[in-house]
């Protein structure tokens, strides 16, 4: 890289060269320091609260802490958070996948249907159609231009509908059959963690050096900075974009693919506001609603709270379900008005 | 790299692209006619023209953006196609636009590598990025972290961070679009030395520019564009400067020298009484500290300074579009209590924004509805709309005005620049103001809608209004002001009046109010970039750098989304 | 749509776009009218097209709403979960008699709005960020207010959703009246060119003095009391509270017929006609693959083909 050391040396050498005078003091300094505080918010604020929920928790539940319950939230937690993994990508495109949860529901119905035909069958034939609505979503969005929340929503619709005529109009329900050579792989622990955990882990690291060290997360990250910025430096967004939705469509078809090997079964009813949630999770763990800025391990803190806080729902007698979705929703416009009054903050020093 | 200097020392030796007979048309208009244009190895030319001339239109066939109808570019000697600015810039053409193109929220060494990241085992190597992005950027002047996000840097700064990423990028061809439009006159310096270099590196840069003290200094050739066709080029040092006025307008040079350069009229007959408007202390924590000025009806207040200085800032005060700490506004005698637009204007205080396009006009909707749109609440009664009387102060402006439109339902965004700005000014007039702020009226319009807008501004003093004039064209400000008030960092630092208003005058006033506190300065506010304030400083003098946040704040406003709070949300 | 869509499209496109935009939405009605005029059975009768009247009467009001907030360049995507909250009110103040059920259902309806407007306007949230976080959670709240399905048994409620004045149903008019007053707010009130112009550019509104953050939390509370009688008006028809299955996904049908109807999506323009056909063409376009026996998966799978088409139409004018 020595060439372009010396290409970009057009000062040095020349009378009155902006290295020449004054003792190299640069014309252009950075207008303002600061914001690390803001910085670290964004960036470690899920965390911090999730230690704080924990620790409440373990202080006032009993058996918060036992390895059953906490085994029980992280695989609980996993098949939402291969999910947030695909989203966290289409959300820092600028973008947004409001149709993860119905392709959920569907992968789970045609995992079920296709394990009569084997392991591979169940897990090829979701991925597949699941991988194909993600990158319908990407192109309707990345060459026909479409917003991405009206496109998804329809394939939202799309893929519910699809589910519909493969379940007979949701009247069947297909059952994995016993001794399904995968089964195993999704059911049991290995040194007392469950597979779909270390899946989970395995699938985050790869989706964070993607991310953060490689050609194509630098795209990811530049399509949702600023796409036309992005285009004339010569970035592809149209493929990247295509990515990321396809990518988004494949790990949630992974997500319902498993889960169904997990119950047995395609139960058709799952997966409904999905989406919501690991959109909640996405913008708790850090990541920008509007794009360009973010990363994989807030959403993976992202999901974990939320699970978490549903396990405490659960755990505390008599509360409805129904308790959790007000809390991501409240979790939701709490995390966006810091976010706001963070970027505002910071725009202002 | 060692083969394009040599090149470059070669000199000027045969066109390194040159088009024939391009044609470019678009629904209604020629824009591009029969073009003949040649650029050498090495050399910085010029492209003149007013709005509408075809210079926009030429710089995007020649980088990919649109594909011409007829005619060739032949680039380093073979026929050349760009479908996509991409591919025109991986073959070597570079544009840096006015509005920077790159990811604020990236980090400047990601920025100026994307797509071409050192890698190590496959992966980026950020280590070895950010120390080669530094050593790059402090060639350009630019001393900051290069692991900030952009976003944290002045307009001028980022745009030599493009300016660095085009040549990272081996470009032969940079084309710079009004390139000092955001930069202050030491950073100008500073990227007048960097062309230089890259002149001297067989780089060629075309430069867009309509300040022709500018295109005098660095420039070597000009092609005058009007209308679509080239009318002139050629060597700029033997052009005489009237010559290439009168090349550009089509208009004869006796002519424009008999008119002078703006159409002033001569100072305005101060009237009697009361200030019409009495701006005290206005102070906003950041950029104003303690502004104070006054207006007299039919007068004419220049607001004079460098950009940062606080104008924008003081204007958009006054109207009510910023949020102030402390300060008292009297308009007529009259303190101004809730701060707001709305109150602002019901006061009597119109602003014309600096912004035309992302904070004036309203693209879709027609002429009538832009003009009607401030003064809706008078036109109306009981929230009703009143068509009639919409139809009739909309008459009254489009004649006065002289707005040309297909008919006044034709949507603004299809008029040109400078009938658009006629628009606005007619949206505020109707509001029957009794202070007019204009920030930059003539902005980026053509020349020929300057002069009716320097008129129009004349006329209206002449009438009894308040007028306070933004400009960073020197000559406009001159000639238009009656009265100069001088701003740096927020504080008034003097005023000229009657014969002592010229540009010398403003100049020394600047510089005086610089030397005295100067070191009180220094000493003061810490610069962020970090660089121990020392020694002469550049060319431009010693101005402190303020970062370009008066001006880069609006604009990063504007495209991150609503970001900067109005009055409303503060109360 | 599509069928006579896309062969016209390649013919001209710079012209038959824009007409397509424009007049598209009645070629549809029309096309699915002569369409189930010569092959559906029983189509010509009062009795459908009472039917189809009163069943397009919870999309319609949305769309009104959706309309308006929509033309602010903004989106509400929480009115289904308005309406489970209105159904949910109506359920829990009965007991008050039937005019209070259906006041409180209303103001939680504005109420709702209320959150979602002081969030877009005063706080800066993005419109869906917002709205998306009242569909999760407004949802959750009428599940936890109302557990599950209620009968409604009060004769004035249910004498709403199936009585009629005139021969033709309350449903109806009311929807009319909304009709006709959301068309005079937009033609000929400062309030009704504010919205739009702020949809256009909202500096630029800003900096000429019109009350936006005002103007976009009146959008938003109005928008979601529509919803909320839509969700009154659904509720009475149903004759049971419903918090669960109410106006899931509705959203998407009001937001498909506002687009449809010629109203762009970044706001600045709105067709309130064309809203009315376009929640008109949904509702027929439902019915009559319904009546022609396709079962609910197609008639999905086909509502997305449809929806995507539209805004595929649609776009073109947004990009300049």
């Amino acid at each position: 890289m020595t060439a372009v050391k010396s290409t970009a040396a057009p000062g040095t050498g020349l009378p009155g060269g902006p290295g020449g005078s004054g003792g190299g003091r640069p014309v252009f300094g950075s207008g303002r320091g600061g914001g690390s505080a803001a910085e670290f918010v964004q960036r470690h604020g899920a965390l911090v609260v999730l230690v704080a929920v924990l620790a409440v928790a373990a202080l006032t539940i009993d058996g918060f802490f036992s390895l059953g319950n906490l085994n029980h939230i992280a695989v609980g937690a996993a098949f939402p958070a291969i999910i947030a993994l695909g989203m966290t990508f289409v959300i820092v495109t600028g973008g947004i996948d409001l149709s993860v949860g119905t392709v959920f529901a569907l992968a789970g119905v045609l995992a079920a249907w296709a394990s009569q035909y084997g392991s591979l069958a169940a897990l090829a034939l979701p991925l597949a159609v699941c991988a194909l609505i993600g990158a319908l979503n990407g192109v309707l969005i990345a060459k026909a231009r479409l917003a991405p929340f009206i496109v998804t929503l329809a394939t939202m619709l799309g893929a519910w509908g699809l589910m519909l005529a493969v379940s007979d109009e949701g009247t069947e329900t297909y059952v994995v059959p016993d001794g399904l050579a995968i089964t195993p792989m999704v059911q049991d622990r290995f040194l007392g963690i469950g597979y779909p955990v270390l899946l989970v882990v395995v699938l985050f690291a790869i989706g964070g050096v993607a991310l953060r060290r490689t050609g194509w997360g630098q795209n990811i990250y530049a399509v949702g900075g600023n796409e036309d910025a992005a285009a004339l430096m010569g970035v592809p967004v149209a493929r990247t974009k295509i990515t990321a939705y396809t990518l988004s469509g494949l790990l949630a078809g992974l997500a319902g693919a498993l889960n169904a090997v997990w119950l047995g079964s395609g139960v058709t009813i799952f997966g409904i506001g999905i989406e919501l949630d690991a959109i909640s999770a996405v913008v708790i763990g850090g990541t920008l609603l509007a794009g360009g800025y973010g990363f994989v391990s807030g959403s993976l803190v992202g999901v974990l709270l939320l699970n978490v806080i549903q396990n405490i729902i659960n755990g505390i007698g008599g509360l409805s379900s129904a308790y959790q979705q007000v809390v991501s929703g409240s979790f939701l416009i709490v995390v966006v008005l810091a976010q706001n009054y963070l970027s505002r903050r910071r725009e202002r020093v | 790299m060692t083969a394009t200097a040599e090149q470059g020392g070669s000199g000027a030796a045969g066109p390194v692209l040159r088009t024939r007979g391009l044609t470019k048309r678009f629904p209604g208009v020629l824009a591009l006619d029969d073009v003949d244009f040649d650029l050498s190895h090495g050399e910085v030319h010029a492209l003149v023209g007013e709005n509408g001339a075809g210079k926009s239109t030429l710089i995007k066939v020649l980088t990919g953006v649109y594909a011409p109808d007829g005619g060739e570019v032949r680039y380093l000697g073979g026929a050349a196609r760009f479908d996509t600015p991409l591919r025109a810039q991986q073959a070597g053409i570079s544009t840096i636009y006015q509005e920077v193109n790159l990811i604020p929220l990236l980090s400047v060494a990601r920025n100026l590598f994307l797509g071409r990241e050192p890698r190590r085992f496959g992966l980026i190597d950020f280590a070895r990025m950010h120390r080669e992005a530094a050593g790059i950027l402090r060639d350009y002047g630019v001393e900051v972290d290069v692991t900030r996000p952009l976003q944290g840097l002045s307009m001028g700064a980022r745009q030599m961070v493009a300016l660095a990423r085009a040549v990272v990028a081996d470009a032969r061809v940079v084309i710079m679009d009004e390139p000092t439009s955001s930069l202050e006159p030491r950073e100008v310096e500073t990227l007048f030395t960097v062309i230089g270099g890259l002149r001297e590196r067989g780089i060629t840069v075309v430069y867009v520019s309509h300040r022709l003290d500018e295109l005098y200094r660095i420039c070597d050739r000009v092609t005058v564009l009007r209308d679509g066709r080239v009318v002139h080029t050629g060597e700029l040092a033997g052009l005489e400067r009237l010559r290439l006025i009168s090349l550009m307008l089509g208009r004869e040079a006796e002519q424009v020298e008999r008119q002078g350069a703006t159409t002033f009229g001569g100072p305005h007959e101060r009237r009697a009484g009361e200030p019409v408007l009495v701006a005290e202390e206005l102070d906003d924590r950041h950029r104003l500290h303690g502004v104070s000025l006054a207006i007299r009806p039919g007068e004419v207040l220049g607001l004079g300074g460098l950009l940062g200085s606080g104008r924008t800032e003081t204007a958009r005060a006054i109207a009510g579009a910023a949020a102030l700490r402390s300060g008292r506004i009297t308009v007529a005698g009259v303190p101004l209590r809730r701060r707001s637009t709305g109150a602002a204007i019901a006061a009597g205080i119109s602003m014309l924004p600096e912004d035309r396009k992302s904070e004036g006009i309203i693209p879709e909707l027609s002429v009538r509805e832009n003009i009607a749109l401030a003064a809706m609440p008078r036109l109306s009664r009981f929230g009703l709309v009143s068509e009639r009387r919409i139809d009739r102060v909309v008459d009254v402006f489009v004649e006065r005005l002289r707005i040309k439109s297909a008919g006044t339902r034709q949507k603004v965004a299809e008029l040109s620049g400078g009938n658009q700005q006629k628009v606005l000014l007619a949206r505020w007039l109707a509001l029957n103001p009794r202070v007019l702020l204009l920030d930059e009226p003539t902005r980026g319009i053509d020349v020929g809608a300057k002069a009716e807008v320097q008129r129009l501004v004349d006329e209206l003093a002449t009438e009894g209004l308040g007028v306070l004039l933004i400009s960073s064209d020197l000559e406009e400000l001159i000639e238009g002001a009656d009265r100069v008030v001088v701003l740096k960092d927020g504080s008034v630092v003097g005023e000229l009046s009657g014969d002592e208003v010229s540009e010398g005058a403003l100049m020394r006033a600047i510089a005086d109010a610089d030397t005295a506190d100067a070191d009180a300065d220094r000493g003061g506010r810490g610069d962020a970039g970090g660089a121990a304030a020392e020694g002469a400083g550049g060319p431009g003098g010693p101005e402190e750098h303020e970062g370009g946040a008066g001006r880069a704040g609006p604009r990063a406003g504007a495209a991150a989304g609503d970001t900067t709070p109005g009055r409303e949300g503060a109360r | 749509m599509t069928a006579i869509g896309m062969p016209a499209v390649r013919i001209d496109r710079t012209r038959v776009v824009p007409w397509l935009q424009e007049y598209g939405v009645y070629i549809g009605v029309a096309a699915l009218l002569v369409f189930n005029i010569a092959l559906t059975p029983h189509f010509l009768s009062l009795e459908n097209f009472r039917t189809q009247a009163v069943q397009v009467t919870p999309v319609l009001i949305l769309s009104l709403g959706m309309a308006l907030v929509i033309a602010t360049g903004g989106i509400d995507l929480s009115v289904g979960s308005v309406m489970a909250l209105a159904a949910a009110m109506i359920s829990l103040y009965l007991g008050y008699g039937p005019v209070v059920a259906v006041l409180v259902a209303l103001v939680a309806g504005a109420a709702a709005g209320a959150v979602n407007g002081a969030l877009v306007a005063f706080a800066g949230v993005q419109a869906i960020v917002a709205t998306l976080a009242m569909m999760i959670g407004g949802r959750g709240l009428s599940l936890v207010l109302l557990p599950q399905l209620d009968g409604i048994r009060n004769p004035a409620i249910r004498e709403l959703g199936a009585g009629d004045a005139f021969g033709v149903p309350y449903l109806v008019w009311i929807s009319a009246v909304l009709v006709a007053v959301v068309v005079f707010v937009v033609r000929r009130t400062v309030f009704g060119r504010r919205i739009v112009a702020i949809g256009g550019n909202r500096r630029a509104g800003e900096l000429s003095g019109l009350p936006v953050r005002r103007t976009l939390l009146a959008v938003y509370v109005l928008c979601g009391l529509f919803a909320a009688v839509a969700g009154v008006l659904a509720t009475a028809r149903l004759q049971a509270s419903d918090p669960n299955s109410i106006g899931r996904l509705i959203e998407l049908s009001a937001i498909t017929a506002v687009v449809v109807g010629g109203t762009p999506l970044q706001g600045g323009r709105v067709r309130i006609a064309g809203t009315v056909a376009g929640a008109v063409l949904m509702q027929l376009l439902v019915s009559t693959l319904i009546k022609h026996d396709l079962p609910p998966s197609w008639t999905q799978i086909a509502q997305t083909a449809v929806i995507i088409a539209a805004v595929y139409v649609a776009r073109e004018r947004g990009r300049k």
